[in-house]
């Protein structure tokens, strides 16, 4: 899309309006919003979930790659970033 | 309901994501495209109580489902509207209220919102007050106004809804030019469907090919003006385009409604459909309607689509269209739906659309939605 990427020290949160939990129905993260839901993958559940206005870009990042295998670090940074712009694109997120 | 699947983006694996609960079907208006029941008066003494409400509410979560809506009629005239709200948000429901915004005062608007409610889709028929007041049959548009005023006050997302026709198709270019400027996020133009009352009323309800071709241009005009900051929703309706709509995403697909009565239906239009057993949660567990039940076996998945869907490549992108319209327009709810132009039936719909176009016709008044106004003696028993 159009939409510029958000730099690293942009702190993100969820689009007011939305609602992100866990659903026991559908064993995954939920987005639900006026007129929709969508089922998350197991990585988007995890960016989202940080997502809470205080964390940047970079925080979660960094918070992701502590959790994995140092070989994958470069591919969580590029995997959230792509991330995060889409749901900001598609209205999911905010930049705070 | 018009705001069908947009936005659905994961498939309900057996699940009822989408509950619509008709609370009532008591309205002070009188439209003349109400989608409600002909005899609608007669399920005022049978509606559902709180506490009724609450099981249904209980059950479907536990089915799975996830978005609802709270529709009617008017559900505002349920006085324990707020009550059912707050139950539904506890349990984890989106909440959605359809409204007119009639009875939506400011008390009760903040009431909804401590009780959790999400969203509220507030239907406005036109920009101009007499022509909103005559075509809902009472002084509603100040009140509509209002209601507009206050909802977007006090926060709420809101979706704008014109069901649109006739009367009021030219008026969509300032329904839009008057959302953007209170700043609605949402519009949804829903060309009227044919059921009920506006099936009654569709000869003079049905706007020209032409009508609806420039309703569109005005809409894709003020898309690319608005760009991001309104979404507007606008499709062209099944009767001129010769495709079927992917009615309710499928039969028993991802839609619950239950009528204010108890009876849990695929649709709001089940009802038409001569010939199915009914059953309501007031007698049947809802895991078993949904899942078991004749009714949403009938026409769930694909097996038992007709020629020529099932020889057809679009069978899964449209489930051979809306039940309710092959049974209005054919006699069997179980033919291909004649918005198909591969139906054998899809002459009645093109008569329709060519009877619109004819120059010199005789104009009937329309039929306004109110108790008597049609004899309903043939649908008993």
């Amino acid at each position: 899309m159009d939409t510029a990427p958000l730099p690293a020290d942009a702190r993100p949160r969820l689009s007011p309006h939305y609602v992100f939990r866990w659903e026991e129905s559908q064993s995954a993260f939920i987005l639900l919003y006026p007129e929709g839901l969508i089922k998350l993958n197991p990585s988007a559940g995890a960016i989202l979930a940080r997502c809470d206005g205080a964390r940047t870009v970079g925080t979660i990042v960094a918070d992701l790659q502590a959790a994995c295998p140092a070989a994958q670090a470069a591919e969580i940074a590029e995997g959230v970033r792509a991330f995060v712009d889409l749901a900001c694109d598609k209205g999911w997120l905010r930049a705070a | 309901m018009p705001t069908e699947t947009h936005g659905i983006s994961l498939d309900g694996q057996g699940k009822p994501l989408w509950l619509s609960l008709e609370l009532t079907y008591r309205c002070p208006l009188k439209c003349t495209w109400c989608n409600n029941p002909l005899d609608f008066e007669d399920y005022a003494a049978k509606e559902l109580s709180t506490d009724e409400w609450k099981q249904v509410l209980r059950a479907a979560r536990e089915l799975g489902a996830l978005q609802l809506g709270f529709t009617g009629g008017e559900p505002m005239q349920r006085q324990d509207l707020e009550e059912l709200v707050a139950y539904a948000d506890g349990l984890g429901f989106y909440t959605n209220l359809i409204t007119s915004g009639i009875g939506l005062s400011e008390e009760r608007l903040l009431a909804l919102k401590a009780a959790g409610l999400k969203q509220i889709q507030l239907s406005l028929q036109s920009t101009r007050a007499d022509m909103t007041d005559a075509l809902v049959g009472a002084r509603a548009h100040a009140l509509k106004l209002e209601a507009a005023r206050l909802i977007k006050a006090h926060g709420f997302p809101m979706v704008l809804n014109m069901p649109v026709f006739r009367h009021n198709i030219a008026l969509i270019g300032e329904m839009i030019e008057w959302a953007a400027g209170l700043g609605v996020e949402y519009i949804e133009f829903a060309n009227i469907q044919y059921y009920n009352w506006a099936l009654l009323n569709r000869d003079e309800l049905m706007p020209t090919l032409e009508q609806v071709r420039e309703a569109e241009r005005v809409v894709n005009e003020w898309r690319a003006k608005l760009g991001k900051s309104m979404t507007i929703y606008f499709v062209i309706p099944d009767y001129y385009e010769g495709r079927p709509k992917a009615c309710m995403n499928g039969w028993g697909a991802i839609h619950l409604t239950v009528a204010p009565d108890g009876v849990a239906m695929p649709c709001q239009e089940a009802r038409v459909i001569p010939g199915l057993e009914f059953e309501s949660v007031r007698e049947r567990s809802l895991a078993w309607i949904w899942h078991e039940s004749p009714l949403f076996r009938k026409y769930r998945g694909l097996d038992w689509l007709p020629e020529p869907c099932v020889s057809c490549a679009e069978k899964e992108k449209d489930f051979g269209g809306c039940r309710c319209q092959a049974l209005l327009l054919t006699g069997n709810a179980a033919n291909t739906d004649p918005a198909c132009s591969r139906s054998p039936h899809h002459h009645v719909v093109q008569q329709a659309v060519a009877g619109v176009e004819a120059p010199l016709r005789f104009r009937k008044p329309l039929i306004k939605r109110a108790a008597g106004a049609v004899s309903t003696a043939f649908m008993e028993g």
